[in-house]
């Protein structure tokens, strides 16, 4: 078997998880600030990370108590949390605000902590969870409740996180928990956690999804149910060896270019703890779905321009055979044709560096690149960088201070040989360089032709922007 | 769902996640304010008894059913209820081996050594609520198994139907004396989460047996038929006899 084979399928199955210490239980929206991501956690505490990539803990949130969620409305930090009043599920939901989410800073510090919903311990509802959703028309609501009862929705005022004075609470789902609400291209979507919590491995907790197309529902789900009788079209259970996904947060980097933070009941590579998980949040005929890790392997790299694949510069190299004559014996005995092997071809490849073009796809060795996490590197919301090499090489993918995109021959770590891979809400992918030398933009690779790749701002709306991995 | 498990864990494991010191004297929080009316009453949520003639209501759910009192059960997570523990439980913890026995309104029936009372109620929404009905009738809402039986009489045979049903967190229902379906686990009440094969409502009575099964957490279920367009069946009546 030959190297490129085993190096493709010894990558087939590798996913890569947060790094750091991310463990963390009923995780809140991720949120920035100061050029830092935090989440908060059940408990008095949470996550922080200076990339997206590697967390640990940190951050301060006062009051302690259960699964709290955060908003940025103008230069305030809204966070919500619940508490329990115990016995009969009698809870309260409560909203304070902070300028900075950073401990450190002298505008950090949380006021006006007030009460904006409970449950009296004898009703359909047990308020915590709750959940912020700020709407295009400028009004602030909350979504609160768990597996006793309905899940509830309330108004609060977005100038100060107070609840709106006369606003009665409305029932919008019921037997599931953790919801989150979210708002796209005119409807309102209500996420709800279903399934086992807090049982490690065992945990069948799931994210499921209705949509409304007033905020108020009523939220169906893709069968027409509605959330209020169990309806929910599945998000994200499990991936990989984690189970139990619960929590759902939305953060959006760009147009096109989304997350979705949540955690693990259970993730098996990290001794059976709860985790923070981090997706790619895509859309499909207008229901959100949870994209994939991406997965460090041999890939062709598809322009979705085309659909021509990303290649070396080099002669190519013409097989033996050809086509077989016409009117030919069809008994004779069928024999597989080998393929076209590393060896085979790279003496004749220059040793220096060697321009990058995209061609038809022939599964030729300068068309197949081994994609993996590069050691140290740090990464980006939900992702580490990558070097990106022509398979059973060390010939890496690179960005110019021209702001082209070459290769060279061997990997050294540096910023403009690693890329950041986000799969866009579409399920295509954006493939950026860390840093374009001696440049301050952001550029991510593009098609400027059909064959022609080169480096150019990221526009959601156009396929140039986007590529496709292809594993053969 | 399993929340007070939840709680408990979490007093655990909390300094593992939390890491921050406090921020020193905090004002006081605004007390929760507990509901106020904890009278313990069967109408609240359900109508006891009633003789009104009774149909499925719009959507098809039967809301009419003779519902035991609850059996205790040592229930500590409602992922242990499995095809084998709730055919177990049912065998073992029943009030009548004849699937097609209709109790009265107010008989007792010993269940091992428990003696429950029969309660004929109607639920004044789609689903039964099992939280509700317990603290009605003051007994535990927790780790316990509910035996319920309905009459259905239809006019003429109705060929070719689906039970649906959800139940959280666990059950089983039998027609006529052969069961329909089981909805194993820790599950939601979801509606439509489980349909039977095909089967045949006979003209005249038709009598349905339930048994619900929940550890922690809330514990309700919905029931209807289906035709064979997905579409609720409702041309027959439900009695408690």
């Amino acid at each position: 078997m030959c190297a490129t084979t085993l190096l493709s399928l010894s990558f087939a199955e590798t996913v890569m998880a947060q790094v750091g210490k991310p463990f963390i239980h009923d995780p809140s929206t991720i949120a920035e600030s100061g050029g830092k991501y935090y989440t908060f956690g059940t408990g008095s505490g949470g996550l922080v990370s200076d990339d997206g990539w590697n967390w640990s803990a940190g951050g301060v949130r006062p009051g302690g108590g259960v699964a709290p969620d955060i908003i940025k409305i103008g230069d305030r930090y809204y966070v919500a949390y619940a508490k329990g009043a115990g016995g009969d599920h009698a809870s309260a939901v409560y909203v304070m605000w902070s300028k900075t989410l950073d401990p450190k800073s002298p505008d950090f510090g949380f006021k006006d902590e007030t009460l904006v919903a409970s449950s009296g311990g004898l009703e359909d509802c047990d308020a915590i969870d709750p959940a912020f959703l700020l709407a295009p028309d400028g009004k602030l609501w909350l979504s609160y409740g768990t597996y006793f009862g309905n899940i509830r929705l309330v108004e609060l005022d977005p100038k100060t996180g107070k609840r709106m004075p006369g606003n009665k609470a409305l029932d919008i789902a019921i037997d599931c928990e953790a919801t989150d609400l979210m708002y796209q291209d005119g409807w309102y979507y209500l996420l709800g956690t279903h399934g086992t919590c807090c049982d490690g491995t065992n945990s069948t907790y799931n994210i499921v999804v209705g949509r409304s197309k007033k905020v108020t529902g009523p939220y169906l789900d893709n069968m027409g149910r509605d959330m209020l009788k169990g309806g929910g079209k599945m998000v994200l259970a499990v991936g990989g060896r984690a189970v139990g996904a619960g929590h759902f947060g939305r953060f959006i980097i760009e147009n096109g270019v989304e997350k979705m933070s949540f955690h693990w009941e259970a993730d098996f590579d990290l001794g059976g703890r709860s985790t923070l998980g981090i997706r790619p949040l895509l859309w499909k005929n207008g229901w959100p779905y949870a994209g994939e890790s991406f997965k460090e392997g041999t890939y062709e790299i598809e322009s979705e321009r085309r659909g021509y694949a990303l290649e070396l510069v080099v002669d190519f190299t013409r097989m033996a055979g050809g086509m077989r004559g016409f009117g030919r014996n069809t008994d004779e005995p069928v024999k597989p044709v080998a393929s076209q092997e590393l060896a085979d071809v790279i003496k004749t490849w220059p040793t220096d560096k060697i321009d990058v073009r995209i061609g038809d796809y022939m599964f030729r060795p300068h068309q197949k690149w081994t994609i993996t996490a590069a050691p140290d590197a740090g990464g980006y919301l939900g992702g580490p960088y990558y070097k990106i090499v022509i398979a059973g090489t060390e010939r890496a993918l690179a960005a110019t201070a021209d702001a082209e995109v070459i290769t060279v021959p061997a990997f050294s770590g540096a910023p403009e040989q690693l890329w950041r891979i986000d799969q866009l809400t579409d399920g295509t992918y954006r493939i950026m360089p860390k840093v374009v030398p001696n440049s301050g933009e952001k550029l991510v690779l593009v098609s400027t032709g059909d064959s022609t790749p080169s480096l150019g701002k990221f526009d959601m709306n156009s396929d140039n922007s986007k590529w496709n991995f292809k594993a053969h | 769902m399993a929340f007070v498990v939840f709680l408990g864990l979490q007093v655990g494991v909390l300094t593992a996640f939390g890491q921050a010191p406090g921020q020193g004297q905090r004002p006081a929080l605004p007390i929760i304010p507990l509901n106020s009316d904890t009278t313990h009453s069967l109408s609240k949520y359900f109508i006891p008894a009633s003789n009104v003639k009774k149909t499925p209501d719009a959507k098809g759910f039967i809301q009419r059913w003779l519902v035991l009192e609850p059996v205790r059960k040592s229930i500590s997570r409602n992922s242990i209820l499995t095809e084998n523990y709730l055919r177990t439980a049912f065998s073992t913890d029943n009030f009548s081996a004849d699937y097609t026995t209709v109790p009265k309104n107010g008989e007792k029936v010993k269940v091992g050594d428990q003696e429950l009372k029969w309660y004929a109620l109607d639920s004044k929404v789609y689903n039964f609520n099992f939280y509700h009905f317990t603290y009605a009738i003051n007994k535990p809402p927790f780790g316990v198994l509910f035996w319920l039986v309905t009459v259905i009489n239809c006019p003429e045979e109705i060929k070719n139907v689906r039970m649906a049903a959800g139940a959280n967190s666990a059950g089983m229902f039998w027609l006529n004396g052969e069961e329909a379906l089981m909805i194993p686990g820790d599950k939601d009440m979801i509606v439509d989460n489980v349909t039977s094969s095909l089967l045949t409502l006979k003209k005249g009575k038709n009598i349905i047996r339930t048994a619900v099964v929940n550890g922690p957490g809330m514990c309700s279920f919905c029931v209807r038929f289906l035709d064979d367009k997905g579409l609720p069946v409702k041309n027959y009546t439900i009695s408690y006899q």
